[in-house]
């Protein structure tokens, strides 16, 4: 598609760049939500649209005051002068610090849990003896498919009963649960091209189970693993509806803080949120990719 | 030649003796185990956190005591009133014994509420009566009608009757818009309160609507992605991944910000001339928001499977059908859409799947008719607090998951799932 061939016709010709034009448009309608929140979050008006000075470029219209008020929100004393104190106070009181503390402790240890029983479960699952091998994988992805609503319910009501509704503990079951599917399906598109005489050489050799695992298997499964890893830290950082029925204001993610934030008092705070929130997953996006690279590497595939 | 003669009579065996087709099933059931134990404690997970709590969840909808536990006298004689004859004095001294320990107990209000779900306002009738069951006196019968003549309708008793049996149909009837009653069975509802079969259809009618859009808006993307040389389209391909990987409620409010009243898209409009400023269009805070909002969402599941499945086209057939003559239009049609055809399922179904039980958006942009079933299920889940309701209609809304997810098995395989 690059340069179009010699014997192209002029309506080819047209439909070309018409279609480029197209596919231009669809990239737009994908990404503009992005675009649009980043400029907002610096808007000083406490709105949710463009101002006149903003798009007269005028630098007063713009403004960090809403990313001060993540720091703010919530704190005894905002208007303390900077210090230890302060930080102490915005760590301790901030609504949306509290949030982002809950978030990532929430994240990762349910990650944990999944990335470790997922992995686990995902070798098992590719073995050839496993019996009922189908039955048993789609039971295991099933949490990604059945709407989060029933889900969310269905913990609640059974939670509640055995005491671990608005704790900690279930929701990170919760969460743990709702990522194991990516684990195992990321984990598992990597051992399809494992090459299993690796492992027999390694036996072979006189290696045992344990040592043929972390020496041999590990480092050409461990990309997999991670962006599995990421794949379920992004699915419970962004999981909101088993939040919503599960947790007591004292395990408020950030999610959770925005939910309530767009239903009740709406202000550029979540904006600012939103775009930390962006640059974060294109972090992750990078690290994800890096992965990739590497995996194609050590399985000797080159990219052209 | 003696050896070969020995040969057949004696099996081939291992070097520890035992017989080679012993020591191949062994070593073959250990392995089974190796990777059984494997799985086992994830399934063990998924079983206690997951399938229970739902199937815990699901058996609320057919099964509901919260009657019979809190009435247990009169539930004793309404199972043996056949529902058609006038109610007698024994039921009537059920009523009142019962209405005088619930009183005590304050469960009143639980049973009354029971009650209310089947024969709306009937809540009042329990907790009135059961305030002044102390002083009531024999015969019964007359001093209860006494006290409120509505106990004298059959209907009430009727209602008690299909209320008292903890094993119900009821909450499926009330979810597909029915009833059941003593007397005639399943009988539909009156028509200004039928509104759950509607909401199930304009559920269908929004994913089959994303659906159909993420396809149209994710086919030519998929296809000039995988056309265009991989450098180019790892580049453009960031495109479609960074909204894939931003927080939902992030892309939500973007979108509250783009098409409210006072939003991008409205001042645009307004600046270029379209639309008045006093009549902008309302675009969020009903159907059409959702719908633009959920199709943005979804988008990306429908590119990634399509674009898998492109990527593996070799571009050659199209240049064969090309100088065997076909016009580009023809070629495309012919050859190479009939190929595509396993992304469009795979890429279809999945999003399907994934907006029929969609929460979130149309919670936050949805307004009055861009509720979804999810919504009136967490409705029902948290404020109506009739979770057996909730649960019939999570059931219905699941069974129907369920048909596309084994569909989905069949016809692409869940193993085929790929992520990114």
């Amino acid at each position: 598609m690059a340069k179009l061939p010699p014997y192209t016709s002029t309506g080819e010709y047209i439909w070309h760049y018409v279609y480029r034009g197209i596919c231009g448009l669809i990239f737009l309608f994908l990404i503009l939500p992005i675009i649009v929140v980043l400029p907002l979050s610096f808007n000083v008006e406490p709105y949710f649209s463009f101002t006149k000075g903003m798009l007269n470029f005028n630098p007063e219209a713009y403004s960090l005051r809403w990313y001060e008020d993540i720091l703010r929100n919530g704190m005894s004393a905002p208007d303390e002068p900077f210090g230890w104190a302060w930080l102490a106070d915005t760590w301790n009181n901030g609504q949306w610090i509290r949030a982002i503390r809950n978030s990532f402790f929430i994240g990762i240890c349910a990650t944990l849990l999944s990335t470790a029983l997922g992995t686990l479960a995902a070798i098992g699952l590719s073995r050839s003896e496993m019996p009922y091998r189908r039955l048993v994988m789609s039971i295991l992805i099933s949490p990604m498919i059945v709407p989060l609503i029933i889900t969310a319910a269905g913990m609640f009501y059974f939670y509640s009963q055995v005491h671990l509704s608005q704790t900690y503990l279930g929701v990170i079951m919760a969460h743990a649960v709702l990522g194991t599917p990516f684990v195992i399906i990321t984990v598992t598109a990597t051992l399809v091209g494992f090459d299993k005489s690796l492992v027999r050489a390694s036996q072979s050799l006189g290696a045992g189970a344990l040592i043929t695992f972390r020496k041999v298997q590990m480092p050409l499964i461990i990309p997999g693993v991670i962006s599995g890893g990421l794949f379920a830290f992004i699915t419970s950082f962004d999981e909101v509806v088993a939040v919503l029925f599960l947790a007591s204001p004292e395990q408020r993610t950030i999610p959770r803080q925005m939910w309530s934030g767009i239903r009740e008092q709406i202000s550029p705070t979540i904006l600012a949120v939103a775009t930390l929130l962006v640059l974060l997953s294109i972090i992750l996006l990078t690290v994800l990719e890096l992965l990739r690279r590497r995996s194609e590497r050590l399985r000797g595939i080159t990219s052209s | 030649m003696a050896d070969s003669q020995t040969a057949p009579l004696e099996p081939i065996t291992a070097a520890d003796g035992t017989p080679l087709k012993k020591k191949l099933a062994q070593a073959l059931f250990r392995s089974r185990v190796r990777a059984v134990s494997l799985v086992v404690p994830l399934f063990a997970f998924v079983m206690a956190s997951f399938v229970i709590p739902i199937i815990a969840l699901m058996w609320q909808g057919v099964y509901n005591d919260r009657f019979s536990s809190h009435m247990p006298n009169l539930t004793e004689q309404l199972t043996m009133w056949d529902g058609l004859t006038e109610p007698n004095e024994k039921m009537f001294e059920a009523l009142v014994a019962d209405l005088k320990t619930a009183r005590a107990d304050r469960t009143i209000g639980r049973a009354a509420t029971r009650v209310n779900q089947e024969s709306p306002g009937t809540r009042s009738l329990f907790t009135s009566t059961a305030r002044k069951a102390k002083k009531l006196k024999p015969p019964f019968k007359e001093s209860v009608i006494k006290a409120n003549k509505k106990w004298g309708n059959i209907e009430v008793w009727q209602a008690m009757k299909i209320t008292s049996q903890d094993l119900t149909p009821g909450f499926y009837a009330t979810a597909l818009d029915g009833r059941y009653t003593v007397d005639q069975g399943f009988v539909r509802q009156d028509e200004n309160r039928q509104i759950y079969v509607k909401l199930f259809w304009r559920t269908m009618l929004i994913s089959a609507t994303v659906m159909g859009l993420c396809l149209l808006l994710g086919y030519p993307v998929a296809y000039l992605l995988a056309t265009l040389p991989l450098r180019t389209s790892n580049l453009l391909m960031i495109m479609v991944l960074l909204p894939f990987w931003t927080s939902l409620l992030v892309r939500t409010t973007a979108w509250i910000a783009i098409l409210q009243s006072q939003g991008v898209i409205n001042d645009l409009m307004v600046f270029v001339g379209i639309t008045a400023d006093d009549a902008r269009f309302s675009l969020i805070y009903n159907m059409t928001g959702t719908i633009i909002a959920m199709t943005h969402i979804l988008l990306p599941f429908m590119i990634l499977p399509l674009y898998s499945v492109m990527k593996t086209i070799p571009p050659s057939y199209m240049r064969a059908a090309r100088s065997l003559g076909a016009t580009p239009t023809m070629a495309f049609i012919k050859v190479y859409m009939p190929q595509t055809i396993p992304g469009i399922g795979a890429g279809g179904l999945l999003v399907f799947i994934l907006a029929i039980g969609y929460y979130i958006t149309p919670a936050l942009v949805g307004g009055q008719d861009g509720q979804l079933i999810s919504n009136m299920i967490a409705y029902h889940m948290q404020k109506s607090l009739n979770w057996s309701l909730a649960a019939a209609l999570g059931g219905i809304l699941l069974a129907g998951v369920l048909v596309l997810y084994w569909a989905y098995d069949k016809v692409i395989g869940i193993d085929n799932m790929k992520l990114g």
